[in-house]
């Protein structure tokens, strides 16, 4: 058994009288590929939030490696090694690609202001293999050709694709992926399903993922947690998923016996 | 000494300008190259937080006021540098008025960045006004008779010259800042502060320093001022000067520093250049034509005259073609 990476302890999140997530507690091990799904407005999204530092759970507590994340602005929880996507593409539009990916680099960046006023050797060496390391990362999804375009610029499913190479460049422990084939059709996603797999073992990642294909949820993913209406209603391998009854009806409703 | 090259041979170029203005031209244009100058600074300063970081001030008077302020103080009653050097005497009190115009904005800077747009807007235009009014309120500084006897520099050139190494100053540390790292933050920043955050940058040291940065250039600005006009009061810095400052921003194009400068010279001669022709017609039309041509600019190109590119992006462009 690895050790646990991530962990939420019971967390809850309340919008004046909505409970959107209500006490969920689950693990994500390292090196696991792991899935959230659920019905829409089941609190996915939210969940995300919570992890990444948008909102501070109402209650209950979020640990990283052991570290608990409480009160921990979004920028401190990203330096921690947890990174991510989102569901309605938040990419810097007036950049272009290689600006994107560079910005999310940052705090990996080795010189000071001084360096910068005075275009020091350091200054030059350092943006120098920053811009070549993301060149690198581009080059994982093909994006490369594209580093000087403006992201806004980009087809849809590029611009999924460069918002998980900016995410990669950050360094992180674990990336979240906020539906990332969204919008995407049966071979694109099928590609997709191939270079999170690959992106996983070759950044030693851990991989939390929503997802709304259901076809890529369990082709993949190791393990997996169903929210409905907030509340964790199953947890298991895709097979124990696949043939639950509880998530059966929070998709598809109770069979009318009359 | 690689890193002054470029500011060298641009200094030359400027001199080489000054040298024209000053054989060329009378006292009358000379004075309003000056203020160009001082333009050029807030509208390069202005533009790092509302072109650069996505912010919006509208006090930008209130520091150049203090920094204006500061300097008349210092420099009339301070000598701590025999007569020879008293041009290095007056750096260092500029320098000075940037530092205390950098300390307000930290001040003002550090609680109301928390806050967006108009409210931003609303906070720095308060804090404008709280400065102006606070000004004709202290009788040491003369309240709202102003304070007069402000040392000047010397002849035109010498002024000219000053006023060149404090824009070449502004200008590469603004440039630099904005092509690295650093500045890729603030561009973050007005980008999109939720992703921003997400992929690690802090928002608010960002904002903070895009500000302070500004703040401190805006105060240079009013020092400069002070030594060219020789007196001000609390009426140089109203609130028109701070919306001058942000029509400069807007004309040359949001985030490019090229723009800013040109909308500078534009903004600062246009009103002067048009003055003939009230002697010509016996009514004052220099009012209504600024206007209409800021409002068919904005109708026509309301990305501003450069809309993000700098001069340099033109000159690749067109070198690139050419090749």
């Amino acid at each position: 058994m690895s050790a646990v990476l991530l962990e939420a302890r019971n967390i809850t999140m309340q919008f004046g009288g909505l409970k959107a997530v209500d006490s969920l507690q689950f693990q994500v091990k390292k090196g696991q590929l792991a899935g959230l799904i659920g019905p829409n407005g089941a609190g996915k999204t939210t969940v995300f939030n919570m992890l990444t530092g948008v909102y501070q759970p109402t209650h209950g507590e979020v640990f990283l490696d052991g570290q608990s994340l409480s009160g921990l602005r979004p920028y401190e929880i990203s330096h921690l090694g947890i990174t991510r996507t989102f569901q309605n593409i938040r990419l810097f539009k007036g950049l272009n690609v290689l600006e994107n990916v560079l910005i999310a680099a940052h705090q990996h960046v080795q010189y000071g202001l001084l360096d910068t006023l005075l275009q020091t050797k350091r200054f030059k060496s350092s943006e120098q293999s920053l811009r070549s390391k993301v060149i690198d990362l581009l080059h994982i999804f093909n994006l490369e050709k594209k580093a000087l375009e403006p992201a806004s610029s980009l087809p849809y499913g590029e611009q999924r694709k460069l918002e998980i190479v900016r995410a990669l460049a950050t360094d992180p422990k674990i990336i979240l992926l906020d539906e990332p084939a969204a919008g995407m059709n049966h071979s694109e996603t099928h590609q997709l399903m191939e270079t999170i797999a690959k992106i996983r073992s070759q950044f030693n990642l851990t991989v939390l993922l929503i997802e709304h294909d259901m076809k890529l949820v369990m082709g993949i993913c190791e393990n997996i947690a169903v929210l409905d209406h907030g509340v964790k209603i199953e947890e298991g391998a895709p097979s124990v998923i696949q043939n639950s009854a509880k998530v059966i009806e929070a998709y598809l409703g109770v069979e009318d016996e009359a | 000494m690689g890193f002054l090259k470029r500011p060298f041979l641009a200094f030359l170029a400027l001199a080489a300008l000054g040298l024209i203005v000053n054989f060329g031209f009378n006292a009358y244009i000379q004075l309003i190259v000056l203020f160009i100058l001082v333009n050029c600074l807030l509208s390069m300063s202005l533009n790092l937080v509302n072109g650069y970081t996505g912010q919006f001030s509208l006090g930008h008077a209130g520091f150049m006021a203090i920094g204006a302020y500061f300097t008349a103080f210092t420099s009339s009653k301070i000598h701590f540098l025999p007569d020879s050097l008293q041009l290095l005497e007056f750096f260092v009190f500029i320098f000075g008025a940037g530092l205390a115009a950098a300390l307000a904005g930290f001040i003002v800077g550090l609680p109301s960045l928390r806050l967006k747009g108009d409210y931003l807007a609303i906070v720095t235009l308060g804090f404008g006004e709280i400065i102006r009014v606070a000004l004709l309120n202290m009788d040491f500084l003369g309240g709202p008779r102003g304070y007069s006897g402000i040392p000047s520099f010397g002849p035109f050139m010498v002024s000219f010259l000053f006023a060149s190494v404090w824009i070449l100053i502004c200008f590469f540390t603004i440039w630099r800042i904005v092509h690295s790292s650093h500045g890729r933050g603030f561009l973050s920043v007005r980008e999109d502060e939720i992703a921003a955050e997400a992929m690690g940058i802090n928002t608010t040291e960002m904002k903070v320093k895009a500000f302070v940065l500004s703040s401190f250039f805006a105060g240079v600005a009013g020092g400069l001022f002070a030594h060219f006009t020789a007196f001000i009061s609390p009426s140089s810095f109203t609130f028109l000067q701070s919306v001058n400052a942000v029509i400069m921003v807007v004309l040359g194009g949001m985030g490019s520093m090229t723009g800013a400068i040109v909308a500078a010279v534009l903004i600062t001669a246009l009103p002067e250049l048009l003055r003939p022709l009230q002697d010509l017609t016996g009514i004052d039309l220099r009012m209504v034509i600024y206007s209409l041509a800021l409002i068919l600019m904005m109708i026509l190109r309301p990305q501003g005259l450069f809309g993000g590119y700098e001069l340099t992006d033109l000159w690749r462009k067109y070198v690139r073609r050419s090749a």
